[in-house]
Parts: structure tokens; C-alpha cells; sequence
């Protein structure tokens, strides 16, 4: 098996909705190792060394823009992670994935959309 | 087209295939549990979105004293939270790491480097355990 492929190569796979949403399980499985790690040490730091970095890096995470993008990642691999296993369980369901992926971005786009309406609303108005 | 042949011995692949996918189901009711927690307790008005991610994914007293909610301490440091602690740790740092060997092992051949690379993820994982375990008995 070749593994010397691209990730520009590698999209060109006419894969869809299915291939998309594992890549892109998969860069959020990775993006919430590091920022977990990361938050752990800074975390660590700031109460050995009280460090400048590690504030700073908590005050990156705590910023609500941060936010935007935290939310998205860990709601998206929670509902995705959600679709593979059920899919997992009863296979028979496999006929309807395309479906199955229609319900996840259903689902995704109220609570996704209310949490960051609500960020954005009480943020823009200093609240 | 053809499925994938899976090999059908209860192999470490098969078993950890597996955990992925109780341990993932398992992290999102253990998520609920800690929102519905943190609900409960008072958290209904005056609680932000980074605060709401720290109750929902590690409930510990210090990891929440940052929020707004008076007397934390005393409805999150209870033998029941620790246990709900250990368990989100537990299952969230065995798939992450989990899934870092699965990408690794995807990109890269079976090498002489391998071992090492798995010997490298095991004692990240133990020594992500061990800080959060203690964290969690000495708060």
C-alpha cells in the first residue's frame, strides 16, 4: 500500500461527504489532543511557576473567539465520533450513511449555531 | 467494490477498535452527566461557555473555582465527582492517545521505529494518568 500521498492528492479522492468527515475527524481528534495537552501543562505551570506563558496560553483559551473554534471541533467529533460508533453497532444502518451524515449536520447546526449566537450576542455587547 | 477483509482474532487492534467506541459513547453521557451536574448546583445563570466546557470535561473543585458560582467546593469535592473524574480521564486520555497511534500508524511503516514510537505514546499516557489521577486525590 502506498502511504506517500498528499493531503492535496489525497482530496482529490472522490470520496464526499463520508471522506471529508473522517479527514476531518480526524484533524479534530489530533487539534483536541494538543490543545488538551497544552492545557494541562499551562495549567501545571501556572500553579508551580506562575509562568508567563502558561497565563498566556490560558488567556488565549479563554478568549471567546478561541471559543468559536473549540466548540466547533469538540461538538463536531462528539456527534461524528457518535455516527461511526452507532453505524459501528448495526451495520445494517451502513445502507442509509449518506442519510446518517444529513442527521449529524441537523444536528450539529442548531446547537453549534444557538451556542455561538449566544457567544457572539454577550461578547459584541461586553456582557 | 470489495469490503475490507478484517482479521477476526481477538487481536489488540480488534480490542482497542472496540474500546474506541465505548469509550466515545461513554464521554459524551459522562459529558452530560457533568453539565447536568453543574446545572443542578446553580450554574443555570451565570455561566459562560469556557466555564460550561471546564464543568462538562474534568468537574474537579479547582479546575471550576474560576467560575462565578459560589461555594463550589462544596457540591463538586465529593467521592461521587472523583469517581466521574477518574472515569472521563480515564476513557478521554486512553482514546486520545489511542487515536494519535491510530494517524501515526496510518502515515508511517512498519519500521524498527515503531515500538519506539508506541513505547513513547504508552508513557505519555501513563504519565497523563498518573498527574491527573493525583490532581484529582489531592484536590
Amino acid at each position: 500500500m502506498n502511504r506517500r500521498v498528499s493531503l492535496k492528492e489525497g482530496l482529490k479522492y472522490q470520496g464526499g461527504g463520508p471522506m471529508l468527515s473522517w479527514l476531518l475527524h480526524r484533524i479534530s481528534g489530533l487539534a483536541i489532543l494538543l490543545f488538551v495537552g497544552l492545557h494541562v501543562i499551562s495549567s501545571f505551570f501556572m500553579q508551580q511557576t506562575g509562568s508567563d506563558l502558561a497565563t498566556n496560553l490560558n488567556i488565549i483559551y479563554e478568549s471567546w473567539i478561541f471559543q468559536i473554534l473549540v466548540t466547533f471541533i469538540v461538538i463536531f467529533h462528539a456527534l461524528n465520533g457518535l455516527r461511526i460508533a452507532i453505524l459501528d453497532i448495526w451495520p445494517r444502518f451502513l445502507v442509509y450513511q449518506r442519510e446518517a451524515l444529513w442527521l449529524q449536520w441537523f444536528i450539529f447546526i442548531p446547537i453549534y449555531g444557538l451556542t455561538i449566537f449566544i457567544l457572539i450576542q454577550r461578547n459584541l455587547s461586553g456582557g | 467494490m470489495r469490503s475490507r477483509s478484517v482479521q477476526p482474532a481477538f487481536s489488540f487492534e480488534y480490542i482497542m477498535w472496540i474500546f474506541m467506541r465505548i469509550s466515545g459513547l461513554a464521554l459524551i453521557l459522562l459529558a452530560i452527566a457533568g453539565v447536568s451536574g453543574a446545572f443542578i448546583m446553580g450554574a443555570r445563570t451565570q455561566v459562560d461557555l469556557p466555564t460550561l466546557m471546564r464543568w462538562t470535561f474534568f468537574p474537579n473543585p479547582n479546575h471550576v473555582i474560576n467560575s462565578e458560582i459560589p461555594d463550589v467546593a462544596v457540591g463538586w469535592a465529593t467521592a461521587y465527582w472523583q469517581v466521574m473524574q477518574m472515569l472521563i480521564i480515564f476513557f478521554a486520555v486512553t482514546h486520545g492517545f489511542n487515536g494519535l497511534r491510530n494517524v501515526i500508524e496510518d502515515y508511517t511503516d512498519k519500521t524498527l521505529l515503531q515500538p519506539f514510537v508506541r513505547g513513547l505514546i504508552f508513557l505519555l499516557w501513563l504519565f497523563a494518568l498518573i498527574v491527573s489521577i493525583y490532581v484529582i486525590l489531592a484536590s
